[in-house]
């Protein structure tokens, strides 16, 4: 006999997430992946200056911040014509790595740990034990100390004696999966706090440039943060030194504290490199930050790692890696809540996309969504007709398919240390996995190829860091269209734009949380999040009350569902909005 | 490596009878000295100074020293918190967990029980709607990120399978303070900008029986967000707020006031193009868009990411984001402020800057534009003649009017008296 399991609100994301299954003896059968939430961004953008539509569409995510912006000007700048400088984009490389590392430190430690960590657990600990552990799984974090692991616990303990919990409140922490020694637990939550304390540090790279974050600002044409050394109110040696400092930070955060956890964590739960597949497709235009204004077959790139070539995987197999070609992704809505008007199972390309919401399920409160055809915001993009996995795996396994040294000497060194084999990657530990090693891979590119470069060209005396020639409306052609991809910390993300009589006539974006946590297609072929946890029938759930099993794979996404949902106007049709 | 141990199961809770450890107690035993904790109050000292606290608290009332907040803060228990996310980005979450304040996590844990947040509890799906459900039954602070789409009956978002507008209801029914934090909370921000596809709306369209104070900005400020929590700890009351519902701790001054910049905008030396001598010389940012001339935010004072930088400083002009509907009102972006759509401010930066190149005239002349068009409001939508912009009525904030209790001898207004036109 089956049993309805909902899972909502999905906490530990951004946004609104649901998840309804159907399990059946401790497995799960069916699954539906629901976003419960829908903004029209992107009709909002349209009849607006194109050189504003980035402060719009930034606002798509807080989390996933400045990415929106960056694909938001490449794209009107791939419009228009506009040609920025390449301090500028050494810029945006460099606020996009950091960004990236930010994120995904984010999201291992405070959107994820509590899925493997017992929290009260850690008060049972010894210090002294913990820093043992630390030591023993290669961590050199300056904070693995006796006196820190003392003051967490003491923490930890306080928090269990005050009888209020604060956000530990309601964890499933009787769960009889959480496998973590209480030394181990006690040494990440006491990296959790850690974790907190540096994320501050570590965003500031991108407050240099941006002049605050969330949300920080970016330019049309280039950026407006002007560099010149010998001046006081310009970015100058000053705030090179303190990037510098920030740069090393965060290399150090992740080689001594991250990797290690990760490894180590992930290890424990070793099973779950067998739990947790999706589709074996991927796709990626290169490592993260790859950024194309265009065509990435054919356009120029900015890349730390420009040998890294776009490209897609197909069928699990490693050894192929197929062009990348834009014109195969299309998005689907036979189980979201839209309509198209050529009939609602039909693809359409993100240039011809339409948008249109048409509401149809229950009036909330509802108890249960997944009886509809249609039961999600979220579109379901398919590369040639196929779901494919967008993210830290498909930048991961790309670039190891293609050999990319750095690539290969840190995922052969984990796959050696854990005993897994490089496919394995494609699972809910995987996931947890490939993110570590990519934000190394990451970390090392700010550190080594981006502000290097920054830092180089300016002592050949290079400060430009704004394209004039475009900024003037009328030397815009009268339509131009545009698309830029950039590879951001969750995944693919474009944007495509159109760009009218100097107005944005129409805009799109494709994101990489529609790609993963969209529903069935025409075609009944579930998106990733729901085959990672129906796909094989044997994803295990201990207990229908304490979901910790499904959060675990969903999680390993890092889901970020206000980028998800997207919508277009297309030219001159009338947004429906349903009231009734 | 696997561990059979049991860890000891969670403690239930008891909304409304837990006996909390006082904050200050938690600090020593958590080994926070005074002494650094005096100095995180200081910075909570400063941040309520910036505001003008003669308009921001009643002349009697003792000054706001650090050691003051020290011992109001010392003495609190932990009181319950909901924090929503409703339709918004998480933007204001993350500068959340970017305030300032050496020990803010320590202060955090033990300053607050936060026992609903989607973003960073530890429970999910029936769990942390039970969490939900228990703390809005009794007393508690409510903290509410993003707006209420009210098209679509409430599908466009749903949490535990209730629209948004019935979630916040439930919240605020035994809530004691309301904060609505950030632009969506406070107007709807992005999503309510035309055409408003979902219908959104600030919280204060839907609790209108108790007053919400307005945290705006997209993202307001992270210290701003916890010291408006710790402004009600502390004070045991809201804190005084404007025509727009902001405390003035952090809203009575507009970016103009207090940029750096603001001697070049006097000298009339204006940036022209983002990349000429002088945008290297930091020059006034005005003629590229600058929204700071009628954007009440404390972004120059406390500025960004723990002092980093902010938006003018890393050469960008203002969007004018702390503004009621600063999508619709101050867009184009780059288009200079008195021809922004609606503004009707007939003074360009030419006019103003080259005409009445001196130490006050010059800021005078476009606070005299901006001024004739302000009207006295005692609390917003309640008085005053609205303004037509892009077609829809819009009210200019007025950060010169006192709360009611506030007495009547307190300074109105501190700056440059704003007399007819004194513009060019």
């Amino acid at each position: 006999m089956s049993t309805r399991v909902v899972i909502d609100p999905l906490t530990r994301i951004e946004g609104h997430l649901r998840i309804e299954l159907e399990t059946e003896g401790g497995a799960i059968r069916k699954a539906w992946s629901e976003t419960t939430q829908f903004r029209g961004i992107e009709t909002i953008v349209q009849d607006r200056d194109p050189r504003d539509a980035w402060a719009f569409v930034q606002r798509i995510c807080g989390v996933c911040t400045s990415v929106h912006a960056i694909a938001s000007v490449v794209a009107v700048e791939n419009a228009i014509g506009a040609n920025p400088p390449r301090q500028a984009r050494l810029i945006r490389d460099i606020v996009l790595a950091s960004q990236e590392v930010q994120d995904h430190v984010i999201h291992f430690y405070h959107l994820h740990a509590l899925d493997w960590v017992n929290v009260p657990s850690a008060a049972t600990a010894d210090p002294a034990k913990a820093v043992e552990f630390a030591r023993s799984i290669g961590s050199t974090w300056k904070g693995n100390t006796i006196e820190r692991m003392t003051a967490v616990r003491d923490t930890v303990q306080q928090i269990l004696d005050s009888g209020q919990l604060s956000i530990f409140t309601g964890g499933y922490w009787d769960h009889p999966d959480y496998r973590l020694p209480a030394e181990a637990n006690l040494m990440a939550v006491a990296h959790y706090l850690d974790a907190l304390e540096f994320q501050r540090s570590m965003i500031r790279i991108g407050t240099v440039f941006g002049g605050k974050n969330p949300h920080p600002n970016f330019l049309v044409g280039g950026m407006a943060c002007t560099i010149d050394l010998d001046r006081s109110e310009s970015i100058n040696q000053v705030q090179l030194d303190q990037i510098a400092d920030w740069v090393a930070e965060t290399r150090d955060f992740v080689a001594s504290c991250y990797l290690p956890d990760a490894l180590a964590i992930m290890g424990v739960y070793k099973d779950y490199f067998d739990i947790g597949a999706a589709q074996p497709n991927y796709l990626a235009v290169g490592l993260a930050g790859a950024t194309f204004g265009g065509d990435p077959g054919a356009s120029r790139t900015t890349s730390a790692h420009t040998e890294v070539k776009p490209g897609v995987l197909l069928d699990g197999d490693l050894s192929t890696v197929h062009p990348f070609d834009p014109t195969k992704i299309a998005e689907y809505i036979a189980s979201a809540w839209y309509t198209y008007q050529d009939g609602d199972d039909a693809g359409l390309a993100p240039a011809q996309g339409e948008t249109t919401p048409q509401y149809t399920g229950p009036k909330p409160p509802f108890e249960w969504l997944a009886d509809a055809d249609k039961y999600t915001w979220c579109k379901a993009p398919r590369y040639d007709g196929k779901p494919v996995q967008v993210g830290p795996v498909a930048r991961i396994l790309l670039a190891y398919a293609q050999g990319h040294q750095r690539t290969c000497e840190l995922v052969d060194d984990a796959a050696g240390k854990l005993g897994i084999t490089v496919d394995q990657l494609n699972s809910t530990a995987g996931r947890t996995l490939a993110r570590a090693v990519e934000a190394m891979i990451s970390a090392e590119a700010l550190a080594e190829v981006t502000f290097p470069q920054l830092v180089d060209n300016l002592k050949k005396g290079d400060i430009d860091v704004f394209d004039n020639s475009r900024w003037d409306p009328s030397t815009w052609p009268d339509k131009g269209e545009g698309f830029s991809f950039v590879e951001v910390a969750r995944g693919n993300l474009s944007h495509w734009v159109t760009v009218e009589d100097g107005k944005v006539a129409r805009y799109q974006a494709v994101v990489p949380t529609t790609w993963l946590a969209g529903g069935r297609d025409a075609d009944g072929q579930q998106g990733p999040y729901e085959e990672s946890l129906a796909g094989a029938g044997s994803h295990p759930l201990h207990d229908a009350a304490q979901p910790l099993e499904p959060l675990r794979t969903i999680h390993s996404f890092d889901p970020c569902m206000s980028c998800a949902v997207h919508v277009l106007d297309v030219e001159g049709a009338e947004l429906q909005v349903v009231t009734s | 490596m696997t561990s059979s141990l049991t860890p000891p199961g969670p403690a239930p809770i008891d909304v409304g009878r837990w006996r909390a450890p006082t904050l200050g107690e938690n600090l020593e035993q958590s080994g926070v000295s005074r002494r650094d904790f005096l100095a995180f109050c200081g910075v909570l000292a400063g941040i309520f100074a910036m505001g003008d606290t003669a308009l921001a608290r009643p002349a009697s009332a003792e000054p706001l020293t650090a050691e003051l907040i020290a011992d109001k803060l010392s003495a609190v228990t932990k009181p319950n918190v909901v924090w929503l996310q409703l339709q918004e980005c998480t933007g204001c979450m993350e500068s959340t967990l970017r305030s300032g304040g050496t020990t803010i996590e320590e202060a955090v844990l033990s300053l607050l029980s936060v026992n609903y947040n989607e973003l960073v509890m530890a429970a999910a799906g029936d769990a942390a709607n039970k969490a939900l459900d228990e703390t809005n039954k009794s007393d508690h602070i409510l903290v509410v990120n993003g707006s209420i789409p009210r098209g679509a009956n409430g599908a466009y978002c749903t949490i535990g399978g209730k629209s948004a507008e019935q979630v916040l209801r439930e919240s605020a029914e035994h809530a004691s303070a309301i904060l609505a934090v950030g632009a969506c909370a406070v107007w709807g921000s992005v999503q309510a900008s035309k055409p408003n596809p979902t219908g959104a709306v600030g919280v204060d369209e839907i609790i209108t029986d108790k007053p919400v104070v307005n945290i705006s900005g997209c993202p307001p400020i992270g210290e701003v967000i916890t010291a408006a929590v710790a402004y009600v700890l502390t004070q045991g009351e809201l804190p005084a707020v404007d025509g727009e519902g902001r405390p003035t701790f952090a809203y009575d001054q507009r970016i103009h006031d207090s940029c750096p910049r603001r001697p070049h905008y006097d000298a009339g030396q204006f940036v022209r193009t983002f990349d000429d001598e002088g945008a290297r010389m930091g020059w006034c940012l005005y003629d590229v868009g600058c929204k700071g001339p009628s954007t009440f935010s404390a972004c120059p004072v406390i500025q960004w990411n723990l002092h980093t930088s902010w938006p003018i400083g890393a050469g960008h002009p203002c969007i004018g984001c702390t503004e009621k509907h600063f999508f619709d009102r101050f867009t184009p972006f780059y288009q200079t402020l008195p021809n922004v759509p609606g503004l009707g401010v007939e003074a360009t930066a030419e006019k103003v800057g080259w005409g009445l190149v001196g130490a006050t005239a010059a800021g005078v002349g476009i606070h005299a534009g901006l001024t004739a068009l302000r009207r006295s409001l005692a609390r917003k939508r309640t008085a005053g003649e609205p303004l037509e912009a892009l077609g829809e009525k819009v009210w200019l904030p007025d950060p010169s009017v006192r709360p009611a209790d506030a007495p009547a001898d307190a300074p109105a207004d501190r700056r440059p008296a704003a007399g007819p036109s004194q513009e060019g």
